[in-house]
Parts: C-alpha cells; sequence; structure tokens
C-alpha cells in the first residue's frame, strides 16, 4: 500500500503569530516553525496503516523552504521519503490555489491513501483534505477517529456532532483525520539519525507543470482585505445568586448562544 | 539566547519526549521518587541507547549527540541524572567488555528490559582517593566473593546491574596503588548478601549505601583483566566529564531563560527589575560563562569522538560548566527574589541539583589539581 501524508508548517502554537503589514500575510519568520499538531496524528495514522499492511509512507508539504524542517520530523518519525513543494509563486496562496498544488504534486503517483489533518492550527479551515480529494475525482473520508484498512476497503468513523458515522470507500481515497484517532508517536534516536539520510524530493511549479497564474495570491479566491488586533479582554459578568442564579446563567448561555 | 545550534533535530526530538515531564511532574517526584515513566519513556524512544553501538539495538551516537540528549533534558527542567549513568559507564562496557557480556547485555540495555544505573566506586573511607577503596572480591571455585560497602551508589534502588570497582590485591600488596583494582560488571536483583540503604539528600538523587556481605557473583562478571580495573574506570572518565558538563549547560540555560523573563516581566519601582544593573549583570556574566563553557564542552566532545586526547578539555569542560551553571542559578535566584525559594518555580530546585556537579562525580578541587600538575607542570599536592 502506497500512503501519502499531507504535512504543513505552521506558526508554534504557541507563540504570538503577526500578520504582514504589506500583505496581510501571515509572518512566517516572526515565529519558529513547527509541524502542525493533527498532522503529527496523520502521520502516525499513515505509518500504522503501513505497518499493518505493508508499503510504504511519503511525506508531501506544501511551504517555504524551511518547511523542510517539518518534511524531516516526518521522516524521523518513520515515513520512507518526502516530496517538498516549494516556489515563490505559491506564496500567498488560499486553500483553493494550496489543494491545487498538493494535487498535482499527488497525482500520477499512485497513492491508495492520502491522509490529512483535519485542520491546520493556523487557517484552521478544515477544507483541503476534501478540496484535493475533489480535485483528483477520489473518494473523501474526513473526520476519522477510526480507520480500519482490509485490502481495497476502507472503512471510517467520522465524527458529527452527535456521535460518528460508518463511512466505506475504496482506494484511492483522502482521509483527513481529528485528534481521537491515536497517540502520535515521538521521533526516536534512530529515526532522527535515519532521516538524515532519506530522499527528499524538491520540487517547484515547472516540475508540477503548473501555471503559476493558478496558485499564490493572485489566484486564490479569498484574500484577507484588512486586520485588527483581537480587543482586550472585557470583564466578564458576574451573576449573584438571589435565589434566582441558575435562571440568569441560562438567560446569559442562551444570550451567547450556547444554549 | 544563542548556544550552540547544532543538532537541532535531535534536541527537538528530545524535547518532545520530555514535554510530557514538566515541572509539576519533577517537582510530584520530590523529595525521593524515580522518575519511573520519564526514564521508559526516554527508553522507548532509543535516547538511553543512543551510546550503544548499532550492532547491539543501540543507536550508534557518538558521545557529542549523547551530550546534546543530556543536555536538552535539564534545558527542559528535568533531571538527567536519573539516567545518566547508562551514559557514562557505557565507555567502561564497550571498550573493555567481553563479546559475550556485550552480547547478554548491550541488546537488553538497549530494549529497557535491564537497566544500567548503579555505578559502586565512592566509600566511605575512600571518595576523591580512589585508590582507597577496600571492598574486596576474593576468586573463589564458582566466581568471586564480594565484601566490603560503598557508599553514595546513586540508583541503586532501580538499576539491574551494578558496575563495581572493588580491591583484588590488597593495597598494601600492590607496587602502585593504583594496581589491583577490577572491574566487575554483574546483575545486582536479589543478590543473597547485598544491601541497599537510601541516603536521604538535598536533593533528589536516588543515591544509597551499599553493603556487600559475601555476595557470590559468577566468573564471567570480571571485566577486563584483572587488576586493571581503576585504568578502566580512568577510561570512562572523560565521557563523564563531558556530559556533566553537558547537563550543567542545560541546567543553566533552563534557569537563564526563566530568570530572564522573569526580570522582563516583573516590575518594582515602574520599571522592569532586568533593567537594573544589579540584577541584568549577573544573568549576562553567567551567560557568557556558560557560552563559553559549551564551547569547551563541544570541543571536547570533538576530540573524544576523533579518538583523540581530551583529558584536558574534558576536565575543563566539567569545572566550567559547573561553576558556570551554578553562576546563572544563584542569579536567576536573586532575580525571582522571594518567589525563587517558592517550590512552584522550580529555580530552587535547580538550585540544589546543579549544585551537585561542583562536587561529584568529581569535585572541582580535584580538577584543578589535575590541570595544574598534569597540564601546567605544577608540583603534586597527591
Ligand atoms: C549525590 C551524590 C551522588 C553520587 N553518586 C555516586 C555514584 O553513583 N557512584 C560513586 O561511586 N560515587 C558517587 N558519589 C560520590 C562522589 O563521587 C564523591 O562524593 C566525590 O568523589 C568526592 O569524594 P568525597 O565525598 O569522599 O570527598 P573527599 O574525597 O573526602 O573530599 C572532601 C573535600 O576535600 C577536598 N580535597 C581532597 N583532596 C584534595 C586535594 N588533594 N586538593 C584539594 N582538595 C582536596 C575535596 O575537593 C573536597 O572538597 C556521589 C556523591 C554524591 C554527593
Amino acid at each position: 500500500m502506497k500512503v501519502a501524508v499531507c504535512v504543513k508548517q505552521v506558526p508554534d502554537t504557541w507563540a504570538e503569530k503577526r500578520l504582514r503589514a504589506e500583505d496581510s500575510l501571515l509572518d512566517r519568520e516572526s515565529a519558529d516553525g513547527v509541524m502542525n499538531e493533527l498532522d503529527e496524528y496523520a502521520v502516525e495514522q499513515a505509518l500504522q496503516i503501513v505497518e499493518a499492511a505493508g508499503g510504504e509512507v511519503v511525506v508531501v508539504s506544501m511551504g517555504p523552504e524551511r518547511a523542510a524542517e517539518t518534511v524531516r520530523k516526518a521522516l524521523s518519525m518513520g515515513a520512507d521519503s518526502g516530496i517538498h513543494v516549494v516556489d515563490d509563486a505559491l506564496r500567498g496562496s488560499d486553500a483553493i490555489a494550496t489543494a491545487t498544488a498538493l494535487a498535482a504534486a499527488l497525482k500520477g503517483r499512485d497513492f491508495d491513501l492520502i491522509v490529512f489533518g483535519s485542520e491546520s492550527t493556523d487557517a484552521r479551515m478544515s477544507v483541503v483534505p476534501a478540496m484535493v480529494a475533489e480535485i483528483l475525482g477520489i473518494a473523501q473520508l474526513t473526520f476519522a477517529q477510526k480507520v480500519l484498512v482490509d485490502g481495497s476497503a476502507v472503512t471510517i468513523e467520522r465524527v458529527t456532532d452527535y456521535g460518528f458515522d460508518t463511512v466505506t470507500a475504496s482506494t484511492p481515497a483522502v482521509i483527513s483525520v481529528v485528534e481521537k484517532i491515536n497517540e502520535p508517536r515521538y521521533p526516536s534516536f534512530k529515526g532522527i539519525m535515519a532521516a538524515k539520510k532519506k530522499p527528499v524530493e524538491t520540487i517547484g511549479l515547472a516540475e508540477l507543470s503548473l501555471d503559476p497564474g493558478v496558485v499564490g495570491s493572485r489566484a486564490s479566491w479569498s484574500v484577507v482585505a484588512d486586520f485588527s488586533a483581537r480587543p482586550a479582554k472585557a470583564a466578564g459578568v458576574v451573576v449573584s445568586d438571589a435565589g434566582d442564579g441558575g435562571v440568569k446563567i441560562a438567560d446569559f448561555l442562551a444570550e451567547q448562544k450556547f444554549i | 539566547m544563542r548556544f550552540e545550534s547544532m543538532h537541532d533535530e535531535l534536541r527537538d526530538g528530545v524535547r518532545a519526549v520530555c514535554e510530557k515531564f514538566d515541572g509539576p511532574y519533577w517537582r510530584g517526584l520530590e523529595p525521593d521518587g524515580y522518575p519511573t515513566d520519564f526514564v521508559d519513556a526516554l527508553t522507548a524512544a532509543g535516547y538511553l541507547a543512543a551510546l550503544i553501538p548499532e550492532e547491539y539495538g543501540g543507536g550508534g551516537a557518538t558521545l557529542t549527540e549523547a551530550s546534546v540528549i543530556l543536555e536538552e533534558i535539564a534545558a527542559s527542567g528535568g533531571n538527567p541524572s536519573a539516567c545518566h549513568a547508562q551514559m557514562y559507564i557505557m565507555g567502561t562496557l564497550l571498550r573493555h567488555g567481553s563479546e559475550p557480556q556485550k552480547r547478554d547485555y548491550l541488546p537488553r540495555i538497549a530494549s529497557g528490559e535491564l537497566r544500567l544505573q548503579a555505578f559502586g566506586v565512592t566509600e566511605p573511607g575512600a571518595g576523591s582517593e580512589t585508590t582507597r577503596i577496600r571492598t574486596r572480591a576474593e576468586r573463589t571455585a564458582d566466581g568471586w566473593r564480594i565484601n566490603g560497602q560503598k557508599i553514595w551508589t546513586s540508583r541503586a534502588m532501580h538499576s539491574d546491574l551494578m558496575l563495581l570497582l572493588a580491591r583484588t590485591t590488597p593495597y598494601e600488596q600492590c607496587a602502585k596503588p593504583t594496581d589491583g583494582l577490577s572491574t566487575f560488571l554483574f546483575d545486582m536483583r536479589d543478590l543473597p548478601g547485598l544491601t541497599i540503604k537510601p541516603i536521604p539528600t538535598m536533593m533528589n538523587h536516588n543515591t544509597t549505601e551499599v553493603f556487600f556481605d559475601d555476595v557470590v557473583i559468577p566468573p564471567a562478571a570480571l571485566v577486563g583483566e584483572e587488576g586493571r580495573g581503576f585504568r578502566y574506570i580512568l577510561d570512562g572518565m572523560n565521557a563523564e566529564r563531558i556530559l556533566i558538563a553537558s547537563e550543567c549547560i542545560g541546567d543553566g540555560r533552563f534557569v537563564l531563560e526563566r530568570a530572564i523573563a522573569y526580570a522582563n516581566e516583573r516590575e518594582v519601582f515602574g520599571r522592569p527589575i532586568g533593567a537594573n544593573q544589579g540584577v541584568q549583570f549577573p544573568l549576562a556574566r553567567a551567560y557568557a560563562q556558560l557560552r563559553a563553557a559549551d564551547l569547551v564542552r563541544f570541543e571536547a566532545a570533538r576530540l573524544y569522538d576523533a579518538g583523540e586526547k581530551c583529558a584536558e578539555e574534558a576536565n575543563m569542560a566539567k569545572f566550567l560548566a559547573s561553576e558556570a551553571s551554578w553562576a546563572a542559578v544563584n542569579a536567576a535566584l536573586d532575580t525571582h527574589g522571594g518567589f525563587g525559594f517558592a517550590v512552584e518555580y522550580d529555580i530552587e530546585r535547580k538550585f540544589r541539583e546543579t549544585r551537585l556537579y561542583q562536587v561529584a562525580p568529581i569535585n572541582n578541587n580535584l580538577v584543578l589539581a589535575y590541570l595544574g600538575q598534569h597540564v601546567l607542570g605544577l608540583p603534586k599536592s597527591y
């Protein structure tokens, strides 16, 4: 089984993130880059699938030069090889442009499964996996909390607001995973040492035969027009209980649309 | 703060394991709990077996890489002393152990089935002057019979194997004090006649006294040749010095990072305390000391890995790093004012933990004596 796992380098989850004044894009230099947390679960899932069914795991990442660190991290967890899509023209790509570039990188490589984390901590849209599946014309099994591979049949438990749905598709298929699915392994000492020697293919738009006009900020359907800092936290509401505290709290929650 | 940025991936890997073992975890172990979960996680990820060659299931690491592992544990706020001995002792076993000993033990140490954490050298009557040890090992029909007492044998309660230095020929009968000592490696679990008594100490170190009362160990426990044990132990000392230095550098990084954050944030008299030179300069000074120690440590490790002589550099690294981490933690304590004494800041814990390394495994006086007498050619004091 040939499994691709798509990973994204995001600014350290705990760091203060900034947008750049000149183009409203995320300032990726302002914070350390780390592997998007949910992608660690995706790598773990890909590794588990291949450990059970045999085959290989190829890690795929689109991102600037330093996203190579994130590819290396997936390799140190145990993936076999990597593809790093890097090109200045990709800067500012929105979800559709990103999915276009990723699909081009994945196409024609005979992947049986393509595994994603279900969202990134920086953009938080959860749409890229579905878009990639759509562009490639293959099944999408998103928000998986459990994956079962049986030959060419792949069954997942898709998390819903109320529980889960059981969904089955045949390969090739795209899977996106939620964090309930597993406990990602640490890169082991040997894994880190071995990762240095694993092959990583670095490719740009030319190798993907992609027209620069279909990716990057100019091709993006969504652009950030303006931004402002989150307003400082206002003082909370104190409810004093004069026998009617419960009602007041219920009213408050209803007003805030929590219930 | 800029420290040697080499080995970023390795550092990140170690940090990923350490992340789950945070301040509350280490504080929760005080005064004498052993971090079993931490050691297990580190073992499972292969870090504790880093120095074991790959053919025996280990990581085949250089000493430089091993030193980075211990440094990062300390820099994360953890206490690598819980498991460092396995790395310190490894050289003696690798260089002087027999092939059957290596085949028997190394794969099981690498897998975590066996822990090699106890190193019995010091005795109540022999600390700095190692050759004065009196624990006797006598050859018998079925192996070796051991009688005597060790002190400060750390982690003896949490180790499966022990590396022991004992006299096989009495001091008085030897041509040189360094003769007649032998090294043994054996399974110390459930050995009749062996008693372990914990010693309560200032920091959590799981250190003990070990009593040998007609303890019999198999003939195969002897490492290398009888009578050459002191040389085997000395041989491992350079690695130990370099690794200790790395732990100190990690400690120093941890406390400086905390102190700098606190000095920038805490306002007194309407400005951050870090603006005052009385607060700022001790931190800057400690930083400079740590950086210098770091460079000597990497130089020592480079020489060691290249198989070159490194006793001078290894000793200097241990000396400089233990002084620097002490300066750093002392400055960090002052910076934190009263809060530095509150357990939850982890500063007072590091204050206790890192202070040890000026005294053990070798006192800095003895390091200076080595430099004075063996490097500078000054007259001997011993
Ligand atoms: C927490 C802890 C853990 C330890 N773990 C281990 C372990 O796992 N295994 C083990 O074998 N040992 C262990 N040790 C022992 C440690 O190695 C010794 O404490 C150390 O070697 C010093 O020996 P000593 O305590 O007997 O001091 P002594 O040798 O009695 O020295 C006392 C003082 O006199 C000074 N001094 C002595 N001679 C000279 C000289 N010629 N010039 C200048 N100054 C001199 C020393 O520097 C020191 O300041 C541990 C010790 C501690 C505290």
